[in-house]
C-alpha cells in the first residue's frame, strides 16, 4: 500500500502517540490512585499478617486464587486467539491481533501476582524457582504449583515475544516520524530495522513458528491451572473434565475481555475506521459459540455429579444451586449463558453495544464461576464437622478492585506509547483488498471482451 | 557515487526497476530493496526466503526437552521426597515440565535465529530512506560499476544519489 492511503493509516494510528489530551492524564491519575491504594493495602496485609483477610480454616483459597484463575483465563484472549487467526490467515484479524496480545501479557502479569500475594510472605516466592542453592533443596516437581511456575513463565515469555516482534517495524515507523528524545527511544526499540525482504521473511517465519508453538502452550497453561484443583481429592474438584472445562472457560472470558478492550480503544482513540462492527460481530459469534460450549460443560459436570450421588459432592452441588451460594450461581448462569444467548443469537442485537453488554456479563459470570469452583468445595469437604464459611474482608476486595484498575492503567499506557493496531499488518491487509478489486476488474473486463 | 537508489510509489514500478537492473547485469546480491511492509505478491520480495529457522527451532525444542528431563530427574534425585505414593522420579508430572521447556526452547531458538539472521539489533548501515515508512519502495544499488545503466533502470522512480 502506498501514497495517501498508507499515510492516512500511519497518521491515524500514530495520533494517540503524538498527541495527548488532558483526559489521558485524568484517566491515568484516577486509575493510578486506585492501583496505589491496592498496593498500600497489600503492604498493610503484609504488615498485619494474613489474618486480616477472610481466609481461614477450611477455606484457604478464596478471592486471591479466584482472581488468579480469572486473570489467567482472561489472558487467553490474546495470544491464543491471535495465533489461531494468524495460522488460518483470517484477514479480519489484522486490526484485532495487537489489541488482543496486549491483554495476554498484562493479564498474565496480574494473574501471576496472586499466588505471590496469597503467599502471605511474598518475599519468599523464589522458593518456587528451581535454582541450585546451597543445600540443594529443590521445589517438588510433582507439585502442581511448580507446574504453574513453568507453564505461566513459558506462556508469558512466548506471549511477550509474540507481542513485541511485530512491533519492531512499527517502532521503525515511529522512529522515522518523530524527533528528539522520542526518536532516540523508538530508534533503540526498532533495533535498526530497515525492512529488507530478508528481514520481513525472517519476521514472518518466526511469527509462524511462535503461533504454532503458542497454541498448545496456551491450552496447557489453563489445563495446568485446572490441575491445581483437580489433583486434589476435594469434592467437585477431582474431575477429569476440569482441563478442557477450564480451557473453554478461559477462552470464553478472554474473548469477552477482548471485546470490551476493543470497544474502549475504538471509542477513546477514535479508531472507528479500523475497528469495524464486523470485527465485533465476528468476535460476538465466537463468544456465542463459547457460551454454548460453557453451558455444555456445566451441564455435563453437574449431571454426572448429581447422577453419581456421592454424598460429599452432592452437598457441594446443593449448596451452590439451592443453598447460600445459589444467588451467585444463578447470576453466573444468567451472565454466562442466558444473556449472551439472548443478545448474540439475534443479528439485530449483535451490535457493538450488544457485544459489549454480553461481554461485561460474561466477565462477571466467569469471575463468579471461578469463585464458585474455589470456595464452596473447600467449605464443604468430606466431613461435615469440618465445614466452614468464607466472607471476604476489605483488603481482599480492595486488592481485587485494584487489579482491574491495574489492567486498565497498563492498557491505557500501552496504547499511549505503542500503536495499538499493527500498522504494517493493516497495510498488508490493504493488498488483499487491492488484489480483490483488481481481480474483480479483470473479471469484468474479461466478460466485456468479445 | 557510492550508491544510487530510487523511491517508487507502486510495487509494480519497483518490480519493473528490479527486472531492468537484472537485465542490465546487476546481480541480486548488489540490489537493495527496502519496503515498509512485506509484498508477498511480487518477485522482488521473494529474495532470501530460504531459511533454516524451522530446523533451528526444532533443535531448540530438543535442547529444551533434554534440559527439562535432566533438571526434573536431577532435582528429584537430589532431594528425594516421597509424595503421594509416587515414585521419586515420576514421569507423568515430569512430562508437564518437559513439554513446557520444549516449547520454550523452540520459541527462544526461533527468536534468536530471527535476531541473528535479520541482523537485529544493528546500526543502520545499508541504504535507507525514511520515505519507505510512508509506503514508498526503495530500490537501489550500492557501489554501482555502471552508474548510468543503473540510473536508466531506476528512471521510473524518484532518483537519489548517496
Amino acid at each position: 500500500m502506498s501514497g495517501p492511503a498508507a499515510r492516512k493509516i500511519s497518521d491515524d494510528l500514530l495520533r494517540p502517540l503524538l498527541r495527548t489530551s488532558w483526559r489521558f492524564y485524568l484517566l491515568v491519575a484516577v486509575l493510578g490512585s486506585i492501583v496505589l491504594t491496592g498496593l498500600c493495602t497489600w503492604f498493610y496485609q503484609m504488615w498485619m499478617g494474613f489474618g486480616i483477610t477472610g481466609i481461614n480454616n477450611p477455606v484457604f483459597w478464596a478471592f486471591y486464587i479466584t482472581n488468579f484463575v480469572f486473570w489467567i483465563g482472561i489472558s487467553h484472549a490474546g495470544t491464543l486467539i491471535s495465533a489461531i487467526l494468524r495460522l488460518v490467515n483470517a484477514g479480519w484479524r489484522r486490526p484485532v491481533t495487537r489489541c488482543a496480545e496486549v491483554i495476554t501479557v498484562f493479564a498474565l502479569m496480574i494473574g501471576a501476582m496472586f499466588p505471590i500475594i496469597h503467599l502471605g510472605r511474598p518475599w519468599l516466592f523464589f522458593w518456587l524457582v528451581p535454582y541450585p542453592n546451597q543445600r540443594m533443596i529443590w521445589p517438588n516437581f510433582r507439585s502442581p504449583l511448580v507446574w504453574d511456575f513453568f507453564a505461566i513463565n513459558t506462556y508469558l515469555t512466548g506471549s511477550v515475544l509474540f507481542l513485541v516482534l511485530p512491533m519492531i517495524p512499527d517502532f521503525a515507523l515511529v522512529r522515522d516520524r518523530t524527533t528528539g528524545l522520542r526518536r532516540r527511544i523508538y530508534g533503540a526499540l526498532a533495533l535498526g530495522w530497515r525492512g529488507t525482504p530478508k528481514q520481513w521473511h525472517r519476521l514472518e517465519s518466526a511469527m509462524s513458528i511462535m503461533a504454532i508453538a503458542i497454541i498448545p502452550v496456551a491450552v496447557s497453561v489453563h489445563t495446568i491451572v485446572s490441575f491445581d484443583f483437580s489433583m486434589a481429592p476435594v469434592p467437585m474438584w477431582h474431575s477429569t473434565m476440569f482441563g478442557p472445562y477450564f480451557v473453554a472457560g478461559a477462552i470464553f472470558s478472554g474473548i469477552a475481555g477482548l471485546i470490551i478492550a476493543m470497544a474502549a480503544v475504538r471509542k477513546f482513540l477514535h479508531l472507528e475506521e479500523y475497528l469495524h462492527p464486523v470485527h465485533f460481530q465476528n468476535l460476538g459469534k465466537l463468544l456465542l459459540l463459547m457460551s454454548l460450549l460453557w453451558g455444555y460443560f456445566v451441564f455435563a459436570e453437574r449431571l454426572t455429579i448429581w447422577y453419581g450421588n456421592d454424598t460429599a459432592e452432592v452437598a457441594v452441588l446443593n449448596v451452590t444451586q439451592r443453598g447460600s451460594f445459589a444467588p451467585l450461581y444463578w447470576t453466573m448462569v444468567v451472565c454466562n449463558f442466558i444473556l449472551p444467548l439472548f443478545i448474540l443469537s439475534q443479528k439485530r442485537l449483535r451490535t457493538i453495544a450488544g457485544c459489549v453488554i454480553a461481554s461485561f456479563g460474561v466477565c462477571i459470570g466467569m469471575w463468579l464461576e471461578r469463585f464458585l469452583i474455589v470456595v464452596p468445595s473447600l467449605g464443604h469437604k468430606f466431613l461435615p464437622y469440618a465445614w466452614g464459611q468464607y466472607r471476604p474482608r476489605p483488603v481482599e476486595l480492595i486488592i481485587t478492585v485494584s487489579t482491574f484498575a491495574a489492567m486498565a492503567l497498563l492498557y491505557t499506557l500501552f496504547s499511549k506509547f505503542v500503536p495499538i493496531i499493527s500498522i504494517w499488518e493493516l497495510k498488508v491487509g490493504g493488498h488483499d483488498v487491492q488484489e480483490t478489486r483488481l481481480e474483480r476488474a479483470e473479471h469484468v473486463v474479461g466478460e466485456l471482451r468479445p | 557515487v557510492s550508491a544510487i537508489y530510487a523511491l517508487f510509489t507502486s510495487p509494480d514500478a519497483a518490480q519493473r526497476a528490479v527486472n531492468m537492473l537484472q537485465s542490465a547485469g546487476v546481480g541480486d546480491d548488489r540490489i537493495t530493496i527496502v519496503t515498509g511492509e512485506p509484498y508477498e505478491e511480487y518477485d522482488f520480495a521473494h529474495r532470501d526466503k530460504a531459511t533454516w529457522m524451522w530446523y533451528i527451532a526444532a533443535a531448540g525444542g530438543f535442547v529444551g526437552l533434554a534440559t527439562a528431563t535432566w533438571l526434573a530427574r536431577l532435582t528429584e534425585l537430589a532431594w528425594p521426597l516421597p509424595t503421594g505414593n509416587m515414585p521419586i522420579v515420576a514421569w507423568w508430572p515430569n512430562l508437564i515440565i518437559m513439554f513446557e521447556l520444549t516449547m520454550l526452547g523452540g520459541i527462544l531458538a526461533a527468536v534468536a535465529t530471527l535476531l541473528v539472521t535479520a541482523k537485529l539489533p544493528s546500526k543502520r548501515t545499508g541504504l535507507y530512506d525514511p520515505a519507505v515508512m510512508d509506503g514508498q519502495i526503495l530500490v537501489g544499488v550500492e557501489g554501482p560499476s555502471d552508474a548510468s545503466a543503473v540510473e536508466r533502470a531506476l528512471a521510473g522512480g524518484e532518483l537519489r544519489r548517496v
